[in-house]
């Protein structure tokens, strides 16, 4: 890293005045942005601190970053990685599951024109329906457990993932299509050579999606029924008052939710750079 | 020898609306070698020709044939060059003129030499693995007529190949194409509604009518210069020019 700065500055130093301070301007910008960002954090984290420690606020209700990071290692001695563990565990389940199968559906309406008319209406519907009223019946059919929690995930993700790679699909340049229909290409050769490479970075900005909804999903689910998981210590924390663990799920859940988009991201970039 | 024959075909088209004569006892013919264009009032159904002769759309009734075989099906015998060069981005310069072979499940050593060979024949070695957006459009425009020979079409169709570029690029594009088409002795079918572009590139000229299409007249610009550029500037070209765009306007108003 140092080596690394060291080797710019001198390059920095060979290069053109403007082109320097053009350079310069840039990294100042980027390290202007990081700071606001960690002091908004920072003030945050302190005025909750400050107003829960002078009593204004009463911290048995709202909790407070001491309370949570006491929270935090008292649970560490017990069984978070369990709680943890089960939650990821649904959640990527249910993403990997919601992923293929909205983009088997996908590949078959676009294959077939009378499927997509006939099934349209169908999708439409679906898509607003809000999915948690499928609870019970869930509940019924999958039993209380974690499968009845992936079963909400994927009915949550797949609609819309269906309805976005579909998009992408359709959106199709007409011209290249015509171009390897001239040269004999089968509808097979089509969608491999031609459609699907370019919808690529239409199926990133989908996945990208599926991690914040199957977030939904399998908290959603473990709302519902559960007997462990993230989603399940924070109703459970609710309903005996203790704040401080649901805020702790929370926080925890928060950066969970963030590491699965920075790794979706890393995909992007290694797509990207591919092209 | 013919490479390309229309016999009195007929093209109707049907819609929700009704149904519309697009081209009437349309029949004319390609001799190899030739460099024929094909220029009419928009709308008249210039590009529905070009998709009958790739076999993309059959005719309602009368014969098309190329190299003396109906079409039925796109064949490998045509090339058909689009008003857009539709490189695919994520395809380096020598994948994307591979294209058809590819498609034809046949690429093969010679392919590969070939296409190479026709890339740096006509300037575009160096980019061979670049991509499409590293070109500039006239070159992009020469890497699709390279992707469109580079599996032995005996007749290229040319739909208004130089309109998506600006005025100066496509003079000197369409000296390119020309001489590359002529290097290569390929039979060319152009279609047009640009008529100086016409009888600059064209040995023979046919005018549609006001559809439904049929042939209104013929002409055979003999402009003897080495190149549509300079046969641009030769002063028969203006006569020529008139000629040609008198027997399109007069339908057109």
């Amino acid at each position: 890293m140092t080596k690394d700065k060291r080797k710019q500055k001198i390059k920095l130093k060979e290069l053109p005045v403007a082109r320097q301070a053009y350079l310069k301007k840039i990294r100042r910008d980027k390290i202007k942005v990081a700071v606001l960002q960690a002091v908004i954090l920072v003030a945050f984290l302190g005025l909750w601190q400050l107003l829960a420690s002078t009593g204004i606020i009463d911290d048995f209700i709202t909790s407070s970053p001491i309370r949570i990071i006491k929270m935090f290692s008292q649970l560490l001695s017990q069984d978070i990685f369990k709680h943890i563990g089960i939650t990821l565990l649904e959640c990527v389940i249910g993403f990997v599951v919601s992923g293929l199968l909205g983009f088997i559906i996908a590949v078959g309406l676009w294959a077939s024109d009378t499927a997509r008319r006939v099934l349209e209406p169908y999708i439409v519907t679906l898509n607003s329906l809000p999915k948690i009223a499928l609870g019970p019946i869930i509940i019924v059919w999958m039993g209380a457990g974690m499968k009845a929690i992936v079963t909400m995930t994927v009915l949550i993700c797949v609609i819309v993932t269906v309805i976005s790679v579909l998009a992408g699909f359709l959106a199709c340049d007409e011209g290249k299509i015509l171009l390897m229909k001239s040269m004999g290409a089968s509808k097979l050769q089509i969608f491999f050579k031609l459609v699907l490479p370019n919808s690529l970075p239409n199926l990133i900005s989908v996945l990208k999606i599926n991690v914040g909804l199957a977030w939904v999903g399998t908290i959603m689910g473990e709302y519902l029924v559960s007997s462990a998981g993230l989603g399940y210590l924070i109703i459970y924390g609710g309903q005996v008052f203790k704040l401080d663990l649901v805020m702790t799920s929370t926080v925890i859940l928060c950066v969970l939710a963030a590491l699965m988009y920075l790794a979706v991201a890393l995909i992007e970039k290694k797509v990207a750079s591919k092209r | 020898m013919e490479i390309l024959k229309f016999e009195n075909v007929c093209l109707t088209y049907q819609t929700p609306q009704g149904q519309t004569d697009a081209i009437k006892n349309l029949s004319f013919s390609v001799e190899e070698g030739e460099f024929v264009a094909i220029v009419g009032p928009s709308g008249c159904g210039k590009t529905t020709i070009l998709s009958m002769i790739s076999g993309l759309l059959a005719p309602t009734s009368g014969i098309i044939e190329v190299d003396r075989r109906a079409v039925t099906k796109p064949m490998s015998s045509v090339g058909y060059m689009l008003q857009k060069d539709n490189l695919f981005e994520w395809r380096t310069i020598l994948k994307n003129v591979l294209l058809g072979p590819e498609i034809q499940k046949k690429i093969s050593k010679d392919d590969i030499d070939y296409a190479k060979n026709l890339l740096s024949k006509y300037g575009l070695k160096d980019f061979e693995n670049s991509y499409p957006r590293q070109l500039s459009g006239g070159m992009r425009q020469r890497v699709a007529l390279i992707r469109t020979l580079a599996f032995h079409p005996k007749l290229l169709l040319l739909d208004e190949p130089f309109s998506a570029l600006d005025f100066q690029t496509r003079l000197a594009v369409c000296d390119d194409v020309y001489a590359i088409i002529k290097e290569e002795n390929k039979t060319a079918l152009l279609v047009t509604h640009d008529i100086s572009e016409a009888v600059a590139v064209a040995d023979r000229i046919i005018v549609l009518s006001q559809r439904p299409a049929m042939v209104k007249s013929i002409f055979t610009p003999e402009l003897d210069a080495p190149s549509p550029f300079k046969r641009r500037s030769l002063p028969e070209f203006s006569k020529w020019f008139d000629a040609v765009w008198k027997e399109v306007s007069y339908d057109e108003g």
